[in-house]
């Protein structure tokens, strides 16, 4: 299965981005054979609205099994449920750390947005 | 005859500007307040309402049961105001922009409009001024569709002054593209400068006939000055830092009703204005 972390650079050992929407970039890592991938998320960045739901559309077209960022926003929230993709939350600080805590089960997931819109 | 008065950034007085030259007028005039996040040029008039009505947009509402979840919608709206990856799709009404085309595109006719409030367009009358003001709902982002409500509800055939919102972005391009000339407030600023740059590039696009209002003339250096005359800009009015003024506007009082002695010079700024939106032919050469 691979997961989606929101992060601001490349690579394991980037720092996490805790924004969802706004996310420099999205990593994609295969929990099965450790292999990382990197999708910029320039329209989110620029987007003056919708940048959540953006985000999350993209998130839903990689066909990814779970996401794993700070805060995610209402409306990145209903599109995420509505694909089926379970959101955690966490305050690592790098990429790397954030994949530990996740496959040691400690993460939180959400099921609620933590933030109002326009912080995403 | 349509004049706008706009500015760089909030806080230069062209709201001052605008309730005051109206107030000059010895008949008819219209003023329209495009502001309609914060409308504020009311507060300087003692009006009645005269009129009302509610401002609505077209927005999406998806029979599930007509849907094949095709994606169509999804993938033309440039807004992310409704979503599809192989469900029927997801509705976000206020990132809608009213265009329709979701509805156009749906081969399979599962959309229909139902309308979305955003907001009120309001006139008031207070003696030769007529106001309308524009008041976007609590919690809507979308300013261009009202500021074109009011601007709809304005006559053309009566002089009218158009009370942009600050800064240089979609609100005011929506608020000024057409009128006729414009009136760009600054103060004599390093800053005011700065944005007054910015409101010039700006309109300079648009191909709109401009000027400058200087404000509180004195309070800082003659840069502002040096620059529109380099420029080729005409000075529509320079205020003086009258603390008589200040004293006036923060009691939400009139210039022009209390220090009369500046009624002339407004005057002379709808005058003024009038000659860049009908420049005087030039002569053909010989
Ligand atoms: S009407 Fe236009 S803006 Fe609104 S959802 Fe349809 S395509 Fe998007
Ligand atoms: S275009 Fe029509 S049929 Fe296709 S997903 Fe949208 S609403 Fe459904």
């Amino acid at each position: 299965m691979i997961i989606a972390l929101t992060a601001s650079g490349d690579g394991l050992d980037a720092r996490m981005d805790s924004r969802f929407g706004r996310a420099r970039r999205f990593l994609l890592y295969n929990l099965d054979d450790g292999t990382v991938r990197t999708v910029d998320n320039d329209e989110g960045q620029r987007a003056a609205q919708g940048a959540g739901i953006q985000a999350a559309e993209t998130i839903a077209r990689l066909g990814v099994g779970g996401l794993v960022t700070g805060h995610c926003g209402p409306n990145a929230f209903r599109v995420l449920r509505a694909a089926g993709i379970p959101v955690f939350s966490t305050t690592a600080a790098t990429v790397s750390e954030a994949i530990d805590a996740y496959r040691a089960g400690t993460l939180t997931r959400i099921d609620a947005p933590d933030v109002d819109g326009h912080w995403t | 005859m349509m004049l706008g008065v706009a500015s760089g950034k909030g806080g230069t007085g062209k709201t001052t500007v605008a309730v005051n030259l109206a107030r000059a007028f010895g008949s008819g005039v219209w003023l329209a307040d495009c502001d309609v996040e914060e409308p504020n040029a009311h507060l300087f008039l003692r009006g009645t309402t005269i009129g009302s009505r509610t401002v609505s947009l077209p927005v999406p509402q998806v029979e599930a049961g007509l849907c094949d979840a095709c994606g169509a919608c999804a993938r033309l709206c440039q807004y992310h105001a409704i979503v599809s990856f192989g469900t029927p799709p997801l509705l976000f009404p206020e990132l809608c922009h009213g265009c329709g085309g979701c509805v156009r595109v749906c081969p399979r006719g599962a959309i229909a409009e139902v309308d979305r409030r955003i907001g009120v367009v309001e006139t008031q009358r207070d003696g030769h001024i007529t106001l309308v003001q524009g008041r976007l709902d609590v919690g809507v982002a979308l300013v261009p569709p009202l500021v074109r409500a009011v601007k709809a509800s304005l006559p053309r055939d009566m002089p009218v002054i158009v009370d942009a919102p600050p800064g240089t972005s979609c609100p005011v391009i929506a608020t000024i593209r057409g009128l006729d000339a414009l009136a760009l407030v600054t103060e004599p600023t390093p800053f005011g400068l700065h944005d007054l740059s910015l409101a010039v590039d700006m309109v300079r696009q648009l191909n709109i006939p401009f000027g400058v209002v200087v404000n509180r003339v004195g309070v800082g250096d003659d840069r502002v000055h040096g620059f529109c005359r380099r420029e080729g800009i005409p000075i529509l009015l320079d205020i003086p830092d009258d603390r008589r003024i200040a004293e006036v506007c923060s009691r939400g009082r009139l210039v022009v009703d209390e220090l009369p002695e500046y009624r002339p010079a407004f005057a002379r700024l709808w005058a003024g204005a009038c000659a860049l939106a009908a420049p005087v032919p030039a002569l053909a050469p010989l």
